[in-house]
């Protein structure tokens, strides 16, 4: 089979430009290196859509951002993934400052950003965010900024792609490509696969599978941030919080998540490993001075989890989206923050190349933007979760007490369109384990239901793919181990 | 029960009877065993055993064929010496026993050929 | 939606709850116990090595065989239970609402409600532990359940971080399920746990105890590979330098145990610092005739203990719907117990002064171990009710006094006492 265009990359830009590609009638497929989408720079990031006032006028991201913002409105009833536009603050601290922010704010509105404002009163911005230090002097307000969830986003588009025709495959790190006769040979660990156009989303490696081609134009170094989440009871925040911004980056936020949790971070460390995701003394340290700053009373007593997230930059921090010398070739790299706001707008960008490419896009007969919003417990009234109950049991076992989630969730979650195969995938999906208690209670049920589901025994669950098995054998295995025969008695 | 021969040599040992925890000296000498360092009755008796015959109450689990739950947890009836708890933990991994079970059942007889048997911590129903 | 009209709803059926339903029902009164796993027994029943009973039964005897005495008597005096069902809310208005695949929605009217939830352990994400984050990282309870209930092994070798019962107790159980257990790890420059299982279950095996340690790195990315610990100092600073390497593919923390209240917090009692309801004397909370006992009110170290207060939970909740269920509740003024010096919480957090002719049961804990020293009760001016000596204190062993404030003559004007443990005054005269 050889398809008209095979997408190296499974988060949310590889996702994006799948589920924008699936509205034509076109043979797609995706290519994961993990074995589940949404593993590396998706997960783990702010989950915040920017205004757009952030990045300077020269870049192109900044565009993107502006015009990729606006086009989340649509997306979020089509696709229904969690997303909510609760505005955003950037807090001055001192005096000087302010005339950063109304130079940023001016330019804003010049390039289309909506209703961006200069509040200076201090009781009007204590009055709409009353956790904000005292010390604020003045606040940009962005009313068009919002929190997403990035996976649950990459989710959504995923499925919605593949109920349009898209093909993913998982566990396929790619090693070679060759281009013959118009046509791209791609070789993973696992396989091969044959496509007349190649998008390389492939994010922290986008300059290797760049390499693969001879185009060795741009380098893409790993930036760690790293985040600490507190729980959901915590603290009750309006507006993404900004710092004011360095050269390097937006600062350390303290921002509201989705599910009510609170998180600090991303401080900016440049390293080297591109898998090295640990978080580090001195990096928590940092964040938790760069939250205080923000937010005084930050809930010190309640974290519950801490991670890091890997950014993909490239030397001259802005996107890398080029149609490149090899023809059918195009690079979608470099993709940092404002990455995840201007999705959309990248998706479309890639979708005019290949027109420039001579791609005949014909639209799809059957295609369905939709993607209903999947059932969640939480949502449902009393009644409602009875009759539910009543008709579907699997709503009735509740596995997650902390996120109260049923056996049922999970079960979709692992047989929807790319579902999850793993313990990690079950918790991205449907939250067992991102809890108080991160899955102290659900994880043996949760075990439990991937094995009897995917027809695996308990051994072979891992956390997030290959080589990541939670137990190691049956109790007695290691025992029996040294006893020739293990003969059974009675 | 035969009179057991009194080890030679001498150990520090940290009496559990209590949390105090005193470290007891007992030392063999010439057949005589001389205990110090603890503060009460109890603690002496405990030292005595503990340097003589050292023995322990193993609890684990059995694994189960048809129950409700693949494993059982089970205990030795009477304390077993400490060195062939080993020995004892192999006969019990071997074991499959099948449910139903009830609390107090004895699923081995005489474990290792010792005074003691190995009984079921609780009732275990079918699947 | 199936609704039920009750007097008593237990909402936990391990060993706090089975021994409070006992009692509601030999008052003869209906019960009914609300259990979220597949049996009842609770966290009990995964404890399966022995020193459980001594107070209670005055015999030596497992965790399952403990709770199985109780579970016999449960269906003896057949008190109705269901299992798989989880509690989603209870209200103020005593109001419980809870989910099985069977039923559905369930809606429980309750006259008196016993909170028996139990705790869950402390997480790395709570302790703010940086690194990876590979497969093969466990709570020890978690192990224990996989190792002793699921029949699975999490790994082949172990650092276990914390050196309370339950980390000691699975370093054992693991070795004798032939994994090698490397070090038990303790940020404490003092075992945690009881002399007892360090001899029995680490000493025996030659596991060593690793005092003034604690783990500051975790290596591996797809599974644990090894963990670095580094010694700390008084402050629990790291001391740079200290760090040493040890393999092993597993990592089990044993690092506390928070009362598990969301429930509680979320029906509107009020919560104490240390995570458990607020208190009176009858075990009562902030709600009228909601009672709370076992580890949700406190975290235990001996079952019988939680039995103990579990049946005067019981009882105390049969008391109220025999004498103040339906009836206006007057105000009354309470006298506050609160920790002084070496204390790190009291229970009950306070007494109504209606209630001071009563015996009342203190339960606390003290922050640091300390020996000769003195139990003090004192009022707010410093007026001591009540003193007792003692040999020893540990943090790990939670202390129980039985007094009368009334015959201790107490001032019924006052508003709190002070539980403290302090050095007695002769051993600091011969120190001097």
């Amino acid at each position: 089979m050889i398809y008209d265009i095979i997408i190296i990359g499974g988060g949310v830009t590889g996702c994006s430009i799948a589920r924008t590609l699936s509205k034509y009638d076109l043979k797609i497929c995706v290519l994961e290196k993990e074995a589940e989408i949404a593993s590396g720079t998706t997960k783990a990031n702010s989950g915040v859509i920017h205004a757009g006032f952030a990045s300077p006028r020269e870049y192109v991201k900044r565009h993107m951002c502006i015009k990729g913002n606006k086009l989340y409105t649509q997306a979020v009833k089509e696709l229904n993934f969690p997303f909510k536009r609760i505005g955003s603050f950037v807090v001055a601290l001192e005096d000087e400052q302010i005339k950063k922010l109304e130079e940023e704010r001016k330019k804003g509105i010049e390039d289309g950003i909506p209703d961006l404002e200069l509040i200076l009163d201090k009781d009007t911005i204590l009055y709409m965010e009353p956790n904000l230090t005292e010390d604020v002097v003045g606040v940009l307000h962005a009313p068009s900024a919002g929190i997403v969830s990035p996976y649950e986003l990459t989710f959504a588009l995923a499925e919605n792609a593949s109920l349009n025709g898209v093909k993913f495959f998982r566990n396929q790190e790619v090693i070679k490509i060759k281009h013959q006769d118009y046509i791209f040979t791609v070789r993973t660990y696992k396989g091969e696969f044959q496509g007349k156009n190649l998008i390389n989303a492939a994010g922290l490696y986008a300059s290797q599978i760049s390499k693969m081609l001879g185009l060795d134009y741009f380098s893409i170094l790993p930036r760690k941030g790293e985040y600490i989440l507190f729980d959901r009871n915590a603290l009750q925040l309006n507006k993404v919080l900004f710092p004011m911004a360095t050269k390097v980056s937006k600062g350390i936020l303290v921002c509201p998540t989705l599910h009510g949790n609170t998180f600090i971070g991303p401080n900016a460390q440049n390293i080297t490993d591109r898998e090295d995701l640990s978080t580090t003394t001195a990096g928590l340290k940092e964040i938790l001075e760069g939250g205080k700053k923000l937010i005084p009373n930050l809930p010190l007593r309640s974290p519950i989890r801490n991670f890091a997230g890997l950014r993909a930059v490239p030397d001259d921090y802005d996107f890398i989206i080029d149609n490149t010398d090899v023809y059918g070739f195009i690079n979608v790299a470099g993709i940092l923050s404002p990455g995840l706001t201007a999705t959309f707008a990248i998706a479309e960008k890639v979708v005019d190349y290949l027109e420039l490419l001579g791609l005949e896009l014909k639209a799809r007969e059957d295609y369905n933007p939709i993607r209903p919003k999947p059932d969640r417990f939480k949502d449902f009234t009393k009644e409602e979760l009875d009759i539910k109950i009543h008709e579907d049991p699997a709503w009735g076992r509740i596995v997650c007490r902390c996120e109260t989630i049923p056996e049922r969730e999970i079960i979709d979650a692992i047989h929807a369109p790319v579902g999850a195969k793993t313990v990690d995938g079950i918790k991205f999906r449907c939250r067992p384990g991102m809890g108080r208690c991160q899955g102290g209670f659900c994880r043996p049920r949760v075990i439990e239901i991937l094995a009897r589901e995917l027809g695996l025994p308990y051994e072979e669950i891992t956390k997030r793919g290959e080589d990541t098995n939670i137990l190691i054998g049956k109790t007695k295995d290691i025992a029996l181990r040294d006893i020739p025969g293990g003969a059974t008695r009675e | 029960m035969s009179e057991l021969e009194i080890p030679e040599g001498s150990k520090e040992i940290r009496c559990i009877v209590c949390p105090t925890g005193c470290l007891v000296h007992v030392e063999n000498v010439n057949g005589e065993l001389i205990i110090e360092g603890h503060s009460c009755k109890r603690g002496e008796v405990y030292a005595r055993e503990e340097f003589i015959a050292p023995r322990r109450i193993l609890t684990t689990t059995i694994r189960v064929e048809d129950g409700f739950l693949p494993l059982i947890p089970v205990r030795s009836d009477k304390p077993l010496p400490k060195e062939r708890l080993q020995e004892a933990l192999k006969e019990i991994a071997i074991t499959k026993i099948k449910a139903p079970i009830k609390m107090g059942d004895i699923l081995i007889e005489k474990v290792i050929g010792l005074d003691a048997n190995i009984i079921a911590s609780r009732d275990l129903v079918e699947a | 939606m199936n609704s039920y009209e009750v007097d008593v709803v237990v909402i936990g059926g391990g060993s706090a709850g089975l021994a409070a339903a006992i009692v509601v029902k030999k008052a003869k009164l209906n019960v009914l116990i609300l259990e979220r796993d597949k049996e009842l027994g609770g966290i009990t029943l995964q404890c399966i090595h022995n020193g459980f009973g001594l107070h209670e039964f005055e015999e030596e005897l497992t965790g399952p065989e403990y709770v199985q005495r109780f579970i016999n008597q449960v269906k003896e005096l057949e008190i109705p239970f269901k299992l798989d069902t989880m509690v989603i809310e209870f209200t103020a208005e005593k109001i419980v609402y809870a989910v099985n695949n069977k039923e559905g929605l369930i809606e429980i009217k309750a006259k008196a409600i016993i909170l028996a939830m139990g705790c869950r352990e402390r997480t790395r994400g709570a302790i703010n532990m940086p690194g990876f984050r590979p497969a093969g990282i466990y709570t020890a309870g978690q192990a224990q359940r996989f190792v002793n209930i699921e029949g699975y092994l999490p790994g082949r070798s172990y650092v276990i971080l914390g050196s309370g019962d339950i980390g000691m107790i699975m370093a054992r159980r693991l070795t004798w399920e032939g994994c090698k257990v490397k070090a038990v790890v303790e940020i404490l420059p003092y075992v945690s746990g009881l002399i007892r299982n360090q001899v029995q279950c680490l000493e025996d095996y030659g596991i060593p105890l690793i005092t003034s340690y604690t783990v500051t790195k975790i290596h591996g990315r797809d599974r644990v590979k090894g963990v670095t610990i580094s010694k700390v100092d008084r402050n629990f600073d790291r001391v740079i330098g200290s760090e040493k390497f040890i393999e092993c593919d597993t990592l089990l923390l044993s690092v506390g145990l928070i009362p598990e209240n969301e429930l509680t917090r979320e029906a509107g009692a009020k919560i104490s610092e240390m995570g458990g309801p607020i208190v009176d004397n009858n075990l009562e909370t902030t709600l009228n005739g909601v009672f709370a006992c076992g580890n949700v009110l406190q975290v235990h170290d001996l079952v019988d203990l939680v039995t103990a207060e579990a049946k005067r939970a019981g009882l105390n909740a049969v008391e109220y719907i025999k004498s103040r269920y339906g009836k206006e509740e007057e105000e009354v003024g309470s006298i506050k117990c609160t920790s002084g010096e070496n204390v790190g919480y009291v229970k009950p957090d306070l007494i109504p002064k209606s209630e001071l002719e009563k015996d009342i049961i203190f339960t606390f804990r003290v922050k640091k171990p300390d020996r000769r020293i003195q139990i003090q009760f004192k009022d707010e001016n410093n007026k001591i009710l009540y003193k007792k000596k003692r040999r020893y204190v540990i943090p790990s062993e939670m202390l129980e006094l039985k007094l009368n404030l009334s015959d201790l003559q107490i001032d019924t004007t006052s508003k709190k006492i002070i539980i403290e443990v302090i050095p007695r005054l002769e051993v600091l005269i011969e120190e001097d």
